[in-house]
């Protein structure tokens, strides 16, 4: 999400104790080197393995006080070999998917070929049981008999600085999408021991820069962006000007609106970034058109929560519970979330059992919130399920022709589509967008089966790797949905892809144009909504 | 030797009963603090026993994602299965008719049985990929399963054993009594391997069988806006306001 918009460092900070990524320190960071998108495949056959194509994809590591504002050791603590197996135990302990996921893998290599970045780089350790492998190596060495034996014979390993380093590179080359896990016949999600593995490296100093600065911004200013209250303010003044003048209709972005009903919580790159605001722009839109009140909140203005990307309980408790206190503070009776894939998955899946907000508690700390929000409505919402139980009941109204200009496809976004839902059956989350989209556009067109609904393709930004010194690894790990992009660019003549996720829009935007895309072609569902709605004013 | 295989099997049992017991009982104790159901995922209880009724009966998420391991692998469980129901006859007296009914067809799952193994070891030395996440551990265990099956092959086609004194060895450990073993190599060969099996299961990658009946992703209801889902560890965290 600050990929455009936040300075990035050209050099690792120089901490003296903090580990370089295992490549040598002299080695040109990614930028640099000039990154090229690597060529279509005519059919989408499995790469041969390129062994250490990816070694020189070496992440920020985290200066110390970036590290510290998030609770974390500054540098590699001493005896962090010990430290780091021992936090192992700990997660073994605390987590059942890691535990059993440690012990039931047979190597069976199903998920050999799922990964978007294998496909794009063909480094063997990013394929997904390779990538687990680098931490069951060392489980096995420390947790099981046969390792503890014979080390050789199950493939453990000590836990060294090369192991570490390894992690550090790889587990920065997964962007915790969960497509392996569709596949794997024991459900083996990697994302769950990429996030263990982020979660021990952060335990024992050893932090990656770009998602540590995120989480200090989130802390100190309310957003991930760390855009201060007035500015907000600001912004939002500046889109009721621009509407207003645009359709004629008063459309209010109200910020910390006491006794709204509804509180919108919602990726902080929404309020400026392109084409994100556009999609903000019709939030507001439709609260408009059906007459809800609204608001956003400046000490909630991020639904963006990536503590879930380092593995970290107590962090993505923390951040998800200013959403808590807003809503209290606000009196607001419905939650409603904006646009952003792994913040829908925090929100959805998570935000019941870390904050309360949802239903069906026995507890005082849930009871206090949930008993002033309205059991008539989900707690949280999608404003996709907002949109499209507004539609169904006839109470907005569209101008389809306007997205005539537009052949839309749409991109199914990694946290929605595998790790939550819409709606009221499994799969809501692939027919909601969907639907809204056919009810304010003429003309759509699906990609591939292979590359949809709990198939797709990981953007390749996701999981808190949208910074600039991965950009190689991000225009490679576009790969497949590149194809499958081309594919019906060239068949159908599609040039609008819709999604639902900021991250994947910042992504696209950034990597389109490495595969002789527009970068302008990805927009939001409701930047759609945006284009088509009638605005009481007109009508 | 009797004496020999005897106790090596009481202590295979043994280890293989205490060993699957600690680890299930490992699984169940240790706490899933988040929903996280691969979506699409059942809304309901009984959506998610169908789950994994198909997950663990039909190899679902494996038939989605490869046809050649899919099919590999469900001949060689299917034909296991088979196999270990025809061997119940050597444990039981009368044997159930069911058990009587499939002993012709437990005797050719034998040869798929191999079949299956031996493409599914083909596969760790001429697929890169697989190779390259092949461990020798991978290896011996398909080694040590086919060795099992051609061995157990071996006894029924090429140099018989007498079943009957197996039998009656056999019902006599279940009442803490040893009786004599036929003196056949194959015969010390094949139960020697099943004791090895039997031993290493709750050490390998055997448990997956257990565990895939507690993989989060697949075994948990997709409803957490319904209920709260609390974990014990985590259930005072932060909740003070």
């Amino acid at each position: 999400m600050a990929d455009e918009t936040t300075p990035v460092a050209v050099a690792p900070a120089p901490t003296s104790s903090a580990p370089k990524p295992a490549a040598a320190p002299a080695a040109k960071p990614a930028e640099k080197a000039k990154v090229v998108a690597p060529a279509y495949r005519d059919y989408p056959t499995i790469p041969a393995l390129k062994f250490d194509a990816m070694v020189e994809s070496n992440p920020y590591v985290a200066a110390a006080a970036h590290n510290e504002s998030v609770g974390f050791p500054g540098t590699l603590v001493d005896g962090w070999e010990q430290k780091a197996v021992a936090k192992m135990g700990e997660l073994l302990g605390k987590y059942r998917s890691l535990r059993v996921y440690m012990d039931a893998c047979v190597h069976c290599g199903a998920c050999t070929d799922k990964c978007h970045y294998f496909i794009g780089t063909g480094d063997p350790k990013n394929m997904p049981v390779a990538r687990q492998d680098l931490m069951r190596s060392v489980y096995r060495r420390y947790y099981t008999l046969p390792g503890k034996l014979f080390p050789r014979l199950v493939g453990a390993r000590d836990m060294t600085k090369d192991v570490l380093d390894d992690w550090f590179r790889y587990y920065n080359q997964c962007s915790e999408c969960r497509r392996c896990s569709v596949f794997c016949p024991y459900g083996i999600d990697t994302a769950e021991v990429t996030m263990a593995a982020k979660e021990i490296m952060h335990s024992v100093g050893l932090g990656h820069k770009y998602v540590n600065e995120i989480i200090g911004k989130v802390h100190k200013i309310g957003n991930n962006l760390g855009l201060p209250g007035p500015a907000l303010e600001n912004t939002l003044e500046g889109l009721e000007e621009d509407v207003l003048e645009d359709t004629g209709a008063a459309v209010k972005y109200p910020l910390d609106m006491q006794g709204a009903e509804v509180l919108l919580v919602t990726p902080s790159a929404d309020f400026f970034a392109e084409p994100h605001v556009d999609s903000l722009i019709g939030y507001g839109k439709v609260f408009h058109a059906a007459g809800i009140s609204w608001t956003l909140s400046s000490k909630a203005s991020e639904a963006g929560n990536f503590g879930m990307f380092i593995g970290n309980y107590e962090q993505m408790q923390k951040i998800a519970m200013r959403v808590r206190e807003a809503a209290l503070e606000l009196g607001v009776k419905r939650i409603v979330v904006g646009e952003c894939g792994h913040a829908w998955r925090v929100a959805y899946a998570f935000w019941n059992t870390l904050t309360g907000v949802g239903a069906g508690a026995n507890d005082p700390f849930a009871i206090q919130l949930q008993k002033q929000l309205d059991p008539n409505y989900k707690q949280p919402s999608h404003i996709c399920e907002v949109t499209w139980d507004l539609i169904q009941q006839g109470r907005l109204k569209f101008n389809k022709e306007a997205n005539d200009h537009r052949i839309v496809t749409f991109h199914d976004s990694c946290n929605v589509a595998r790790g939550s839902r819409m709606g009221d059956y499994a799969g809501g989350q692939f027919d909601i967008p969907r639907n809204i989209i056919r009810a304010v556009a003429n003309k759509y067109v699906d990609m591939s089966e292979a590359t949809t609904r709990e198939k797709t393709f990981c953007c390749g930004g996701g999981g808190g790797l949208l910074t600039d010194e991965l950009l190689d690894l991000r225009v490679k790990g576009a790969l497949p949905r590149m194809e499958a992009l081309k594919e019906i660019v060239d068949r159908n003549g599609v040039n609008f892809m819709a999604t639902i996720c900021a991250i994947c829009k910042a992504q696209f935007t950034k990597v389109l144009p490495y595969y002789g895309f527009k970068m302008g072609m990805v927009g939001g569902v409701h930047q759609l909504v945006s284009t088509a709605i009638v605005l009481n004013s007109e009508q | 030797m009797n004496l020999v295989f005897a106790l090596l099997f009481y202590a295979a049992t043994v280890i293989l009963v205490a060993g699957l017991v600690f680890r299930i009982y490992e699984y169940a104790r240790v706490p899933a603090p988040l929903k996280i159901p691969t979506t699409p995922a059942p809304t309901t209880s009984g959506g998610v026993a169908f789950r994994m009724f198909r997950e663990v009966v039909f190899f679902e998420s494996l038939f989605k994602s490869n046809l050649w391991i899919w099919a590999l692998g469900w001949l060689f469980h299917v034909a296991l299965a088979l196999v270990l129901l025809r061997h119940l006859r050597y444990f039981t007296e009368p044997v159930n008719f069911i058990i009587a009914f499939i002993q012709p067809f437990g005797m050719y799952a034998g040869f798929a049985m191999a079949a299956g193994l031996a493409g599914l070891w083909a596969r760790r030395f001429l697929v890169e990929r697989i190779r390259y996440i092949s461990t020798p551990s991978d290896h011996l265990m398909l080694a040590l399963l086919l060795g099992i099956a051609i061995t157990g092959l071996a006894m029924k086609f090429l140099m018989h054993t007498d079943v009957v004194a197996v039998k009656v060895f056999f019902l006599g450990l279940m009442r803490f009594e040893i009786n004599p073993l036929p003196a056949d190599p194959g015969l010390y060969l094949h139960l020697g391997l099943v004791a090895l099996l039997m031993i290493v299961f709750p050490v390998s990658k055997l448990l997956h069988a257990p565990g895939v009946f507690f993989s989060p992703t697949r075994n948990q209801v997709d409803n957490p806006r319904e209920t709260r889902h609390l974990a014990p560890w985590a259930a005072t965290l932060g909740t003070k306001n």
